[in-house]
């Protein structure tokens, strides 16, 4: 038993439901109770998805269980094949189900329905969702393609003479950081270099573009924590060789595009050569991270602390590049995904430094603070404990929040994804003039209001009561003020993982002036009475400025000059919301 | 069971029209289904009531998948360190309960010296916890003997194999029922008790209401501490102000409080209802009565009048999940003028929505339970002009053309009482008033 307040992964069956999802044409019958469809919205609303997951739910209820369920799921996995006709179906449990050992797989194969029933065996109470999402994919790909296995040691054929090299890309999912933009990108830069994408896959293939995959010449891993089981068994199976480079990172887009050169047979000279490091030109190469580093103005980045966490493969290509391409100290460096404990722990070892490999969000939140970071490089619960310590922050990995699935084309991969990134966590940080100002005049009451830059607008706007002023207000000041605990509580972010953040409402004034002060300059606004005051503050934060100007001008056009709670709602009557 | 006699007084305030005893009809024809539930489980209620109850926590003792749930249902990413959290079973646990047992006492031990300001502790059961028989209330019991009275532990379940969304917050309520203190004595001199959790803003505008009118004390349950409980005896009158606390209800009837039957809160007309209930069951005078409702009862109406002609005639399909479906068709029908499709509801208590069946149209349908693909059948058929229905399914039936409102909003929301009435309104609106002005 392991306590636990937030968690980086799902349970495994989620991740099943990130293969489903991310395809077409396959559909996923969830032996589960009532309340597993929560796992729904992760897709309809964090990722915005117009139709709902393909998923059937038996709701399996208590009254249930000392009778029939296995009947209940023969009854959902029929009714879900007639109704949305997949090619193939994939058979599993959830936690819960799992318990029960109704089989639901078993039961789906001896139905007879006339497409492959993939039946998943994912252990909840041992293994998370990343790993469900990898052992589906190889799962489904592997009943799909086995018939066509050739016998063991057949050679593989030769790319024919004129044809152009095609490969798979294997991994991007639903849920995964900024997975739909890097497949564009990195379909985009293989056309460059004359090779074409086949499939990719789990995103966007069906069960049917599955069958065709032996028919690319080679297969490209982008995630490895989704996809290298299958791309191993293809290769074992197939004969079929992969690229292992993951291209995030001007370094690490180079070494991608060698070795689908090398793998590939294809010239990729051109394209290095264009793109260059050191002397990289604005107005010849695509990838700006290289300029804009050794851009004067980068020189403040110079050996800042950062602090990287998250899924192996974003935290792997992240600490390369802050440490290689922003000249930054990456000071602590871990992962939630155990499965690659070893290749962080390699990486961390090359730094110097000692990996963090844990689940648990307390954990990480005090390797941060006693690290002292200038910037976190993390997921939505890095973002949240660097929040609490005042510390900037960019989001690199999964898991995700509605604001991680942009409107525009944001890729991490590939030379814009550089520039992506470069954009991304350069922001966060202060100005480097701002910063000296901030230290040459700290004093300034309006440098008193928090330790975001400028041009940033505060999260938790100020409270009527003007703020005892603090010592420390620059970012660079690294140890956390102790009044850390005091202030969280006392202005709890608007909830908003999935959207429920109004945000767009008014702030107040960071500084009022006190009711004498205010009725002599405006004469016309009436008096608060304390308890109208009271009243106030009960109304959210975000609309509060707006409910008192109203009320203001409300007893103004009454001609009140007191303001009692009933006058408070009667200009909320009288102006709406 | 004693269940007092329909709230409206006869001679009393006729604002609100609400005469449930009139009501002839008390059966709508009503469609019971079985199958995909696209509703929450009990676990949910935690994100509510963690907040309502400050000095309280909730442990979740389940699967990863239940801590999953918890932080991604209602989106609450929240910057403080949240006061609810998950001791997640492992195989170990699995394997052995005097393991589980063990390990559950040792996470309860490192969460109260992590947060000594804890007093009250809820074990909430989860499917697994159920299914394996980890007997959380022996549990509580023997956690108690270490922990009391520094901190309680109490346990309830909000396992999905039990309950539907709101029915963790009437367990939660019911398992601190034991534990009220024995008051409210004298049947002759009540005492009233509003239940179901409300936000502290509307709580206030009630207590003001009810003192001005001389109902007097006036508690509320849940309390905002967990450790002020409120007394419970014959003397006690119970005002529900949400459909799905029945079992807390009962419980409390059992200790000899007394129900007061009464349309939930919503709107002008339900809330005048609603504290007419109270006013009649502590003999307010008429008069006064209605001189203490007259403003904050006009000032709802005039909020309503604003919305009304954007929500008038407009064609209503309500999916299961929250228990408020049906006080809430109520009011859009009867208050703003909409035609009611479809209101779904997990479960249909009559004893909980007594007061609220009899004013609803005849042309409504009632659902109980879930076929959410029938269901998904009959709203496109249908195709209403507002859509109730939960996170998973907004999206996808707004881009099939359908306008959605999404129901977690109605539990999150002040929406209660007078001066919340024109809110209330207004979230129906907001979608309509939305598609309006998109030209894209």
């Amino acid at each position: 038993m392991q306590l636990t307040l937030w968690t980086y992964e799902g349970p495994p069956h989620v991740g099943a439901m990130r293969i489903a999802t991310s395809m077409e044409g396959v559909h996923y019958v969830l032996h589960a109770p009532q309340g597993d469809t929560y796992a729904d919205l992760l897709f309809t609303m964090i990722e915005r998805r117009d139709k709902r997951p393909p998923v059937t739910y038996t709701t399996f209820q208590a009254r249930d269980l000392g009778g029939d369920t296995a009947e209940l799921v023969k009854a959902s996995v029929r009714s879900a094949y007639e109704r949305f006709k997949p090619q193939a179906m994939l058979v599993g449990e959830s936690c819960t189900a799992e318990l029960i050992q109704d089989q639901p797989g078993s039961l789906a194969m001896s139905m007879g329905l006339p497409i492959p029933i993939v039946p998943l065996e994912l252990p909840a109470y041992s293994k998370k969702e990343n790993w469900g999402a990898s052992e589906t994919f190889y799962h489904l790909v592997r009943t799909l393609l086995l018939p066509q296995a050739p016998a063991p040691g057949t050679p593989r054929a030769t790319r024919p003479e004129g044809r152009r090299a095609r490969c798979n890309l294997l991994g991007p999912t639903l849920l995964g950081f900024r997975n739909r933009d890097d497949v564009r990108e990195i379909t985009q830069l293989l056309a460059e270099i004359g090779v074409d994408v086949h499939v990719c896959a789990p995103l966007g293939a069906s069960p049917n573009d599955v069958k065709t995959m032996p028919e690319a010449d080679f297969n490209i891993v982008l995630y490895p924590e989704v996809a290298e089981t299958t791309a191993r068994w293809l290769q074992k199976t197939f004969g079929m060789p992969f690229v292992k480079t993951v291209p995030i990172g001007v370094g690490a887009t180079r070494d991608f595009l060698r070795e689908v050169g090398t793998i590939a047979g294809v010239d990729v000279e051109p394209i290095l050569s264009r793109e260059r490091v050191g002397d990289a030109q604005v107005s010849a190469s695509r990838s700006l991270l290289p300029w804009y580093s050794r851009s004067v103005d980068a020189t403040y980045l110079t050996g800042k602390r950062v602090f990287v966490f998250g899924d192996a493969t974003h935290v792997l290509a992240a600490a390369r590049i802050a440490k290689d391409e922003l000249g930054f100290n990456v000071v602590g460096i871990g992962t939630y995904a155990r499965e690659y404990a070893r290749d962080v722990r390699d990486a961390a070892k090359a730094m110097g430094i000692e990996a963090l490999i844990s689940d648990d969000y307390l954990e990480v939140e005090k390797t941060i603070g006693d690290l002292a970071v200038e910037l976190v490089l993390g997921t939505q619960m890095e973002r949240h404990i660097a929040k609490r310590l005042g510390v900037p922050c960019a989001v690199i990995s999964s898991p995700i929040h509605v604001q991680d699935v942009p409107a525009r084309h944001s890729p991490q991969m590939g030379f814009e994804g550089a520039n992506v990134i470069f954009d991304t966590w350069v922001h966060p940080l202060m100005m480097g003039l701002e910063e000296h100002l901030l230290q040459m005049f700290r004093e300034d009451f309006e440098f008193g209001d928090g330790k975001l830059s400028s041009h940033l607008h505060s999260v938790a706007p100020r409270e009527t009561t003007p703020q005892t002023p603090r010592e420390t207000t620059r970012v660079t000041d690294v140890v956390p003020p102790s009044d850390v605990s005091g202030d969280h509580q006392a202005n709890p972010e608007p909830a908003g993982a999935v959207g429920l953040a109004e945000e767009e409402g008014e702030v107040e004034p960071a500084l009022r002036l006190t009711p004498a002060a205010g009725s002599a300059a405006m004469p016309a606004i009436a008096q608060w009475q304390a308890s109208a005051e009271v009243e106030l503050k009960k109304i959210p934060f975000f609309v509060r400025g707006k409910a008192r100007r109203n009320t203001e001008k409300y007893a103004a056009a009454m001609g009140l000059s007191e303001i009692s709670v009933d006058t408070l709602y009667e200009a909320k009557a009288q102006y709406g919301k | 069971m004693t269940v007092a006699m329909p709230a409206v007084i006869g001679d009393g305030p006729n604002m609100g029209c609400v005469d449930a005893a009139s009501g002839a009809r008390t059966t709508l024809p009503v469609i019971r289904e079985r199958g995909q539930h696209e509703v929450f489980c009990g676990l949910t209620g935690i994100v509510w009531l963690h907040r309502k109850m400050q000095d309280a926590f909730f442990m979740v003792v389940g699967s990863r998948t239940c801590a999953h749930l918890v932080q991604s249902a209602a989106g609450v990413m929240i910057f403080a360190e949240p006061r609810f959290g998950t001791a997640i079973l492992g195989e170990r646990d699995l394997a052995g309960l005097a393991d589980a047992n063990d390990e559950l006492d040792r996470c309860v031990k490192q969460l109260l010296e992590r947060r000594p300001d804890v007093k009250t502790l809820f074990l909430v059961g989860s499917c697994p916890s159920e299914v394996i028989k980890l007997d959380l209330q022996r549990a509580a019991e023997r956690l108690n003997e270490t922990f009391f009275p520094r901190v309680r532990i109490l346990n309830y379940s909000g396992s999905g194999i039990e309950t539907t969304f709101t029915q963790g917050e009437d367990l939660c309520l019911k398992s601190m029922v034991p534990h009220c203190p024995d008051g409210a004595r004298d049947v002759a001199a009540p005492e009233l008790l509003v239940v179901g959790t409300i936000a502290d803003v509307v709580e206030d505008q009630f207590t003001r209401l009810f003192a001005q009118m001389g109902i007097a004390p006036v508690r509320f349950f849940p309390p905002r501490h967990a450790r002020d409980l409120p007394p419970v005896g014959p003397g006690t009158r119970l005002l529900l102000a949400q459909p799905f606390v029945s079992e807390t209800a009962r419980a409390l009837m059992a200790r000899g409080a007394t129900l007061l039957s009464a349309p939930y809160p919503f709107g002008a007309e339900g809330t005048t209802a609603w504290l007419a209930a109270a006013a009649a069951a502590f003999d307010v005078p008429a008069e006064l009565f209605r001189r203490v409702i007259a403003a904050p009862a006009e000032r709802a109406r005039k909020a309503l009048d604003r919305y009304r002609p954007q929500l008038a005639g407009k064609r209503l399909f309500m999916f299961p999940d929250s228990q408020l479906e049906i006080p809430l068709a109520r009011f859009l029908h009867r208050e703003l003028g909409m035609e009611l499709v479809e209101v779904g509801t997990p479960y249909l208590d009559r004893l909980m929505v007594s007061a609220e069946l009899p004013l609803l149209p005849e042309s409504v349908q009632l659902t109980e339970g879930q076929d959410v693909e029938r269901q998904l059948d009959r709203c496109r058929a249908a195709q209403p002009d507002l859509t109730v229905c939960g996170l998973g399914l907004a999206n996808p039936l707004e881009a099939d053309g359908l306008r959605t409102k999404w129901s977690i909003e109605l539990v999150f929301s002040p929406v209660h009482g007078f001066d919340q009435a024109g809110d209330l309104a207004e979230l129906f609106a907001r979608p309509l008033e939305r598609a309006a002005r998109l030209l894209v």
